[in-house]
């Protein structure tokens, strides 16, 4: 398909007032019903545990105003092969990452190949307040109050040559702190990768907090890409290691599923996994699904990289 | 096994197949079903659907290997509980995770390899759970009844498919419901193949004279 520059959400795939309202009447009484089954009613920021917090960040026009999920949910329902394979298991065994003294390194095509230090990192970049959606490839979505700042911040200091044309990051690898490195069920440690303009994209940040404190461990920490309008799991966790390379990275899960998981991995309702329907979405905390939006929603800013490119082909 | 310890038996296994749904609705009520409600209430109700399934399966290999006859008698109930399960199972999709979106759910089933399996099997389990009762073993006839419920194995494999094809990557789990089910279709081919083995033998044996006998 061609990106064309039509509105990524047509007028009739928008949920008419009245019928959203209705849906929200019967779910408040599906909910009184149910004992509050399927709502949250916790207070988003119920129960902040007691990391420790960060600089000041300032608020970012990219943020949405959505109702953002609760701290508990954001932290107890993770995807982080590195711990284990089920979602509510990394929550406690990610206890087990040390994540101070932590450097990441940055190589490759660059003028200034640097290792900095996590604390540096923090401290050299302004932080910004990035409230974004995060849609997993599983159907399933957030909205997540990140703490972070451009990549392309850190991009402009380390100075790309002319052969930087893809990012490549990689994730510690340590089994004895991440015991799911010890079966070999993915090739560890885990990569991924961007295309250069993606990753100079305003949008995508390298994550060190969450809801003002710094990152717990099970979300990334103590720093991860977020990159919005792609499936969650192109924003890699963990990250010890940033490389400027001429071509493609082969990352972790195309690798494993090629059939299933492509390169770009940009949010697309028409796209058909086998597993799973990416026309719709659960936002954690409601009962009814959405509409899963083209880009995550996030066309206006990013759909002008992709114009001419096939994303059937290009998944 | 006297009737009455038999009775009584059977009044437990009958609750304890409750108490999974026990333990799910406690965890609704205390709110403990984690960030995913709906996901933790369909993967529940599917794995005791599967479980039930093999408990069901695993009743005729138990009973000739230790010769107890009542073990039989249970067998019934636990098929029916897996029937209920399923049910569980097929609701909580329909219903909480799609909210009888009529389209949605036929692009899953038609387009979703794990879900047109599943479907599958959820539809040939309808008639074997209709004919579970001693009415309809008299009306189809007791050859007839059998064949029919033979399903099970079709449907056995199909809910292991079901469970196989979904996982995402790490296999360990529906690993062990796939090779628990090869263990109890494998024990039939076996029995199978004795009979076939023994039955020319007893044919080609002279026939003993009938006026002999007691």
């Amino acid at each position: 398909m061609l990106i064309s520059k039509s509105p990524d959400v047509q007028p009739s795939e928008i949920t008419d007032e009245a019928v959203y309202n209705g849906r929200r009447r019967f779910l408040a009484a599906a909910s009184a019903a149910t004992a509050g089954l399927f709502l949250n009613s916790a207070s988003a920021a119920d129960s902040l545990p007691d990391l420790p917090g960060l600089p000041p960040a300032r608020p970012s026009p990219f943020s949405t105003h959505e109702r953002k999920t609760p701290y508990r949910d954001i932290t107890n329902y993770n995807n982080f092969y590195e711990f284990a394979t089920d979602k509510y298991s990394p929550a406690t065994l990610a206890a087990s990452l040390t994540t101070r003294p932590w450097t990441v390194t940055v190589d490759g095509a660059v003028r200034r190949p640097t290792t900095y230090d996590i604390e540096d990192l923090i401290r050299m970049n302004p932080l910004e307040d990035r409230i974004y959606r995060h849609r997993c490839v599983e159907g399933w979505s957030m909205v997540i109050p990140w703490v972070g700042f451009p990549l392309n911040r850190l991009i402009r200091q380390v100075e790309p040559t002319g052969n930087a044309r893809f990012v490549k990051f990689v994730t510690l690898y340590d089994p004895k702190e991440m015991p799911g490195q010890r079966s070999d069920i993915l090739h560890w440690p885990y990569v991924e990768g961007l295309r250069m303009d993606e990753a100079m994209h305003p949008l995508t940040i390298l994550a060190v907090g969450l809801y003002g404190r710094v990152l717990p461990n099970q979300d990334g920490a103590p720093v991860r890409l977020v990159v919005p309008w792609k499936y969650g799991f192109k924003s890699i966790k963990s990250i010890v290691r940033i490389s400027f390379v001429e071509k493609q990275p082969l990352t972790t899960w195309v690798r494993a599923v090629p059939s299933e998981y492509g390169f770009y991995s940009n949010v697309n309702p028409r796209d058909d996994h086998t597993l799973w329907s990416q026309a719709r979405e659960r936002r954690i905390g409601d009962f009814f699904k959405r509409p899963t939006l083209l880009f995550n929603g996030y066309g206006e800013q990013v759909a002008q990289m992709y114009r001419g490119m096939d994303l059937d082909k290009y998944f | 096994m006297a009737p009455v310890r038999i009775l009584w038996l059977k009044r437990a296994v009958f609750a304890a197949c409750l108490l999974p749904l026990a333990a799910l609705a406690l965890e609704g009520w205390r709110r403990s079903l984690g960030a995913n409600p709906i996901a933790a209430i369909e993967h529940s109700t599917g794995r005791w659907a599967l479980v039930l399934l093999l408990v069901t399966l695993s009743v005729t290999p138990l009973r000739r290997l230790t010769g107890c006859y009542w073990m039989l008698r249970f067998r019934r109930m636990f098929g029916l509980y897996s029937f209920f399960y399923t049910c569980l199972h097929v609701l909580s999709y329909v219903i909480l995770d799609q909210f009888f979106d009529w389209t949605a759910i036929f692009h899953d089933i038609s387009r979703l390899p794990f879900m047109t399996v599943g479907f599958a099997s959820f539809v040939l389990l309808i008639p074997l759970a209709l004919t579970a009762t001693n009415g309809m073993v008299r009306r189809l006839g007791a050859k007839r009844w059998q064949a029919l419920h033979r399903l099970v194995y079709v449907i056995a494999i199909g809910g292991v498919l079901h469970y196989l094809w979904l996982v995402k990557l790490d296999m360990t789990d529906p690993d062990i419901y796939a090779a628990i089910l090869a263990v109890l279709l494998g024990f039939r081919v076996v029995m199978a193949i004795g009979c076939l083995i023994r039955r020319p033998m007893t044919e080609r044996l002279p026939r003993l004279p009938a006026d002999g006998a007691e």
